[in-house]
């Protein structure tokens, strides 16, 4: 088969899945928001490693043009994600935000106990 | 990756979160040493000072506000969701079957926009950083965007617990308190940053301005500088720190880089051009388009680095 023929293949595409499927993980098992938070972060980054993994040139070098080199990785997706890095670090400070408040109001942040809570008469 | 994956799992598994917070840290750092080896060096640059170094702060902060322990989940629910992720996983994979291997520079996604990108732009631009050049002039709306995202985050931040109310709860943790007294105390940690901080200033200011010949930009100089800064208040004192950028500053250096940012779009349109189009605010297009980049460049390192700062600020403050 084709897939295993030669390293790396599409071993990196499957940790990429991994690192996504533990992020989603966390983020729908846990009751805890900063965990959740931290879950979605690492979903975020398993993202990010997957358009990196695609930009790259086997032999290439990196996007700065200079004398002598021919080969160069894609630089559109290092521009994407080197944007989504700040921003993603912009949302997750927002995110943190809200789970303060969150504490602030129910003196917890556990989702199951603020749901109790909630319920209450 | 492997490591990465290793990580990941930890993290699902531990309990204490502050160790979570750590190991967050350690894995933005491996993340950002694969950027380094798939040739993403602009990336790697971000993500080390975001991912290591900002992120991380927040985590903390958070967890001195509210608890440093998660609550046992229920086995039931988590079943589910394993059966849930795993099947999930089995259909990503079979996706990537379809997906061209690693480093094949035959795959779809080169044999566009890229190859344009890379033969134009030095002539266009004259800058040699094709990261640089796509993020400011071709792909400049995009930027222009996220700027105005990472400004709407920030704003939301300070409205959400900007200004700290009267008689809410809020229940001190020594912990981390003392963690950060220690941490005030310790010699050697106050001359090595007194020592390290002005260089990491200098270093933000370098990767600025020289962003367009080698990997940099403003949003890394944004992060790094921020970085330099929270390493400051960290080690001395909010209060200090506070008098030497007040914060009306940050607020104000906030939406000046947004409007920069803007506003380089606009002279432009009024000098005949489109919006963003750079080539006529010089007379000679190359020149424009090179001066165009460093104006926004400047704008969008001016907006992180007073995001950033305004955040950390506003965590900070909670605690007393």
């Amino acid at each position: 088969m084709h897939y295993f023929g030669e390293f790396p293949g599409l071993i990196n595409y499957w940790i990429v899945v991994v690192l996504m499927m533990t992020g989603f993980y966390i983020v729908i098992a846990h009751k805890n928001l900063v965990k959740k938070i931290v879950g979605l972060n690492i979903f975020q980054v398993s993202v990010f490693v997957f358009f990196i993994t695609m930009a790259k040139i086997k032999d290439g070098s990196a996007p700065i043009l200079a004398d002598g080199i021919t080969t160069y990785s894609n630089p559109l997706p290092h521009v994407l994600i080197l944007t989504a890095i700040v921003v993603g670090v912009a949302t997750t400070a927002l995110g943190l935000a809200l789970v303060v408040r969150i504490r602030d109001a129910y003196g917890t942040i556990e989702d199951d106990e603020i749901e109790a809570q909630e319920n209450e008469p | 990756m492997g490591f990465m994956a290793v990580i990941g799992f930890a993290v699902a598994r531990l309990r204490n979160l502050f160790a979570v917070v750590m190991l967050t840290g350690i894995f933005s750092l491996t993340a950002a040493m694969l950027y380094v080896v798939l040739d993403a060096v602009d990336v790697a640059f971000t993500e080390a000072a975001v991912g290591a170094g900002i992120s991380t702060v927040l985590l903390l902060s958070t967890l001195a506000l509210t608890t440093s322990e998660e609550k046992t989940v229920n086995a039931g629910d988590s079943h589910w969701a394993l059966a849930l992720v795993v099947a999930t996983g089995c259909v990503l994979v079979y996706g990537t079957l379809d997906m061209p291997p690693f480093g094949d520079p035959t795959a779809a996604i080169h044999n566009y926009v890229a190859p344009y990108y890379l033969e134009k732009s030095g002539a266009q631009t004259g800058i040699p950083n094709v990261v640089t050049s796509i993020l400011a002039s071709y792909r400049g709306y995009d930027t222009l965007g996220e700027v105005f995202v990472i400004f709407t985050a920030s704003v939301g931040v300070l409205l959400i617990i900007g200004r700290p109310k009267f008689g809410r709860r809020r229940t001190h943790r020594f912990a981390a308190g003392e963690l950060r007294d220690s941490m005030r105390q310790n010699v050697i940690l106050r001359v090595v940053s007194k020592l390290l901080i002005p260089f990491i200033m200098v270093f933000a200011l370098y990767v600025q301005w020289h962003g367009d010949f080698g990997p940099g930009g403003g949003f890394q100089a944004g992060v790094i500088f921020a970085a330099g800064y929270i390493l400051y208040t960290l080690i001395f004192d909010v209060d200090t720190a506070r008098m030497v950028v007040p914060a009306v500053a940050t607020r104000l250096c906030l939406g000046l880089g947004v409007l920069l940012y803007a506003g380089v779009g606009v002279v432009s349109l009024l000098m005949g051009g489109d919006f963003l189009d750079y080539s006529v605010l010089a007379d000679d297009p190359v020149k424009g388009q090179h001066l165009g980049i460093l104006l926004i460049e400047f704008g969008v390192g001016l907006t992180v680095a007073a995001a950033m700062i305004a955040i950390f600020f506003t965590f900070a403050r909670q605690e007393r």
